[in-house]
């Protein structure tokens, strides 16, 4: 018995991607030839260089921003997925999930900056981003996949789609929770908007911010798996193979290789806009400063003999 | 012309504000305005700030007084009402207007001192030029010498959380004074602090004023401090300015009863000086006079002492009724030799350091000006009075109409 009628949401919807594929090719060429080349490029410029030399240089960023105990892991596990044998496929989901990373925060990112400045947008966006998050991924690689058909650009896209809403919401809560008092000194000695933005909401918020692009980072790593049923190249598309094969082996291997990434993207990100001060960075930044004082305190008091012998 | 020159001031929270701006004009209490929902936080303010003055707003928490200080630099518009600073109004304009008024004319200090964690002393010192656009050799410079004003020479390289609180609102300080604006907003700028270091900083302030003779606007719910600080106070209460005077006419003279609450528990010894209750000196006789005069003046004041003093109005000494009426009988034309046992204050000195004075000479306390110059005298009785709270009956204030019990309990 339905007294209700059949409200066709489901028609509408699908109303709609029929006239977008008809009457926006141009834009959907245009989005799905680029991520295409950007993805396509970035794989081909990892695969440049020797595995094992692409892993030392990974392992040696890893030094560079969080610590030495990172790096040994950081060398371990990219070894790991080297004798594996899924390197390539696995730098082919790390191009698409930085790829999408950097499209998403281009977008996130001032979205955030403009929803925490105006209450209208937030309000707006926020449902925005509620229907986003919680829509089941695997409905809207459909039109998806009627947009972009197969290849890197779907994924990329569903990726974007799926890791947008934490680094919106994380920018926005990031700009919003610093201290009012320290953004009132802004306005009053005579900051401008921007001023205020650039010079205290966005340094204080970074933590915050880097949270939401770390966040960001690993749900596109989680997306990228599921891009594997649209035939996005990498490793998802292996794990979907074993499932269609109940290969438990290659399903295993690829698994761990998402996982072996997954902490290699989240402890780099997350160590950025945290003090690290075991990595090899602070040390350099530390001596650094050190000379910039002593030089200071030279010029400062400059008594001959007093010098400071270094 | 008035640094700051409030007139009417209104400023109402809340939609809609300007009914609660008619409400008020018809009458209305603060009370049925928040039925409406609306906030009115300041209420119909109007003082004025002379330049080189320290004027201080005083008021318990939800008075009104960080919503008063906003105005003044357009961080909040005011609802109704005039505002003028150096002599432009100041109430609605626009946000270029805004901003060449906080850069050029009034900062600010903030309460939790609001400096930027990830920026060193010398560049938070230095924020305010930044924003101006000063070269950065030139800001540099600057806040290098409001850092040593304060007493931070060196510390420019060092970040905010290697200093301890005294020392952040120092640099709060310098950062105001680097901008080298005439006015300075203060808003609790030392609430934060421990007592002594607070105590320092006030002194600090004073320091500084005496050599710069900014326009301060100081906020504060410490009476104390509100009585070091202030030339001249504005006691707020629930939005309006209920009574605006010099330290001592708040004490002495408070206009409601709600003030009178107030200053009750003031350490009066501390804020009153010698020269508020101090009287005039009638007691007193030149050193040639004779005996006889002495005598007919002891009588007329009937007093048992009188102040001798020179023809420049220095003070000799003291002459007592014993020795007078014997310099009568053994017929001199001369006053007895005048005892040297007068203590000499200047009208300067707290009350608090009369006592021990007071309580060494049975003769009342000199008051000299700086010239020695006799210029008042405080008997020990006086001295005795000026601690208990005036009332009514005594010094003769009416009381608020709105009489209310709870402060005339707690006397
Ligand atoms: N932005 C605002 N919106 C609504 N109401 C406000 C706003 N700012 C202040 N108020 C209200 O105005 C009244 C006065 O607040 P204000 O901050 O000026 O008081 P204050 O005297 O500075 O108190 P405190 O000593 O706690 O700082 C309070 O009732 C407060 O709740
Ligand atoms: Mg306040």
């Amino acid at each position: 018995m339905s007294f209700i009628p059949h409200i066709p949401l489901g028609a509408g919807a699908e109303a709609a991607v029929d006239w977008i594929k008809a009457n926006l090719p141009v834009v959907l060429d245009a989005i799905s030839d680029s991520f295409n080349f950007l993805a396509g490029e970035l794989t081909d410029l990892l695969m440049l260089l020797p595995a094992l030399v692409l892993a030392a240089l990974f392992a040696v960023l890893g030094a560079w921003v969080r610590s030495w105990k990172f790096a040994i892991f950081v060398l371990l596990g990219m070894t790991l997925i080297i004798s594996m044998e899924v390197w390539e496929p696995a730098m082919q989901t790390l191009s698409m999930v930085l790829v999408a990373t950097l499209v998403a925060v281009i977008i996130s990112i001032p979205v955030g900056i403009l929803a925490a400045k105006n209450a209208t947008v937030s309000a707006i966006v926020r449902p925005v981003l509620d229907f986003m998050q919680t829509m089941p991924a695997l409905v809207y690689l459909v039109p998806v996949v009627i947009f972009f058909s197969i290849g890197f650009a779907p994924g990329v896209v569903a990726t974007i789609i799926f890791s947008l809403p934490p680094g919106v919401r994380l920018t926005e809560l990031g700009i919003r929770q610093v201290d009012s008092e320290t953004v009132e000194a802004g306005e009053a000695f005579g900051g401008t908007s921007g001023q205020i933005l650039r010079g205290i909401q966005l340094p204080l918020g970074l933590p915050t911010i880097m949270a939401g692009i770390n966040q960001v980072i690993m749900l596109g790593l989680s997306m990228a798996v599921m891009a594997g049923f649209v035939g996005a190249p990498g490793l998802g598309k292996i794990v979907t193979g074993a499932l269609a094969t109940v290969d438990v082996a290659v399903g295993f291997e690829a698994g761990l290789g998402i996982v072996i990434l997954a902490i290699f993207l989240d402890r780099l990100t997350g160590a950025i806009g945290q003090p690290t001060p075991g990595s090899i960075g602070a040390a350099w930044r530390r001596r650094q400063s050190a000379k910039a004082e002593l030089a200071a305190a030279k010029s400062r008091r400059p008594a001959p003999g007093a010098g400071v012998g270094v | 012309m008035p640094a700051i020159e409030a007139t009417g001031l209104t400023k109402i929270f809340g939609r809609r504000p300007q009914r609660g701006v008619k409400m008020l004009r018809e009458g209305a209490t603060r009370e049925q305005l928040m039925k409406e929902g609306l906030t009115a936080a300041v209420i119909d303010a109007t003082f004025d700030v002379q330049p080189g003055e320290i004027f201080v707003v005083m008021g318990l928490s939800g008075s009104g007084k960080s919503t008063l200080i906003r105005n003044v630099n357009g961080l909040l518009e005011p609802t109704a009402g005039t505002l003028l600073v150096d002599g432009d109004d100041v109430t609605h304009l626009p946000p270029a207007g805004l901003r060449a008024l906080r850069r050029n004319k009034v900062s600010m200090v903030f309460q939790h001192f609001a400096l930027l964690p990830h920026r060193t002393v010398g560049e938070n010192a230095a924020y305010a030029l930044e924003l101006k656009g000063v070269s950065k050799a030139d800001r540099e410079k600057a806040a290098e010498e409001a850092l040593g004003m304060v007493g931070l020479d060196g510390w420019g390289g060092h970040l905010p959380s290697e200093l301890s609180g005294g020392m952040r609102q120092r640099v709060g300080l310098a950062r105001a004074l680097a901008a080298g604006t005439e006015i300075m907003l203060m808003d609790e700028a030392f609430s934060a602090l421990d007592p002594l270091i607070r105590k320092e900083m006030q002194d600090q302030l004073l320091e500084l004023q005496a050599d710069l003779g900014k326009t301060i606007l100081f906020i504060t719910h410490d009476l104390n401090e509100a009585m070091r600080l202030g030339d001249r106070i504005a006691m707020m209460r629930d939005g309006k300015i209920v009574q605006i005077g010099t330290a001592e006419q708040i004490l002495n003279e408070p206009a409601t009863d709600y003030v009178s609450q107030f200053v009750a528990d003031v350490d009066r010894t501390r804020v009153l000086t010698a020269g508020a209750v101090m009287e005039r000196p009638v007691a007193v006789i030149g050193s040639e006079s004779g005996p006889r005069a002495a005598r007919k003046l002891m009588s007329e004041h009937q007093t048992s002492s009188l102040l001798v003093v020179g023809r420049d109005r220095k003070v000799v000494g003291v002459v007592w009724e014993d020795d007078v009426a014997e310099a009568i009988r053994q017929g001199s034309d001369n006053l007895p030799r005048p005892s040297r046992a007068v203590a000499q204050v200047s009208p300067e000195t707290p009350l608090a350091e009369l006592f021990g004075d007071a309580a060494e000479n049975r003769s009342p306390l000199a008051v000299v000006n700086e010239k020695g110059a006799l210029v008042g005298v405080i008997p020990r009785v006086t001295l005795l009075s000026a601690l208990a709270v005036p009332n009514g009956s005594e010094n003769g204030t009416s009381t608020d109409s709105e009489a209310d019990a709870t402060a005339g309990g707690a006397r």
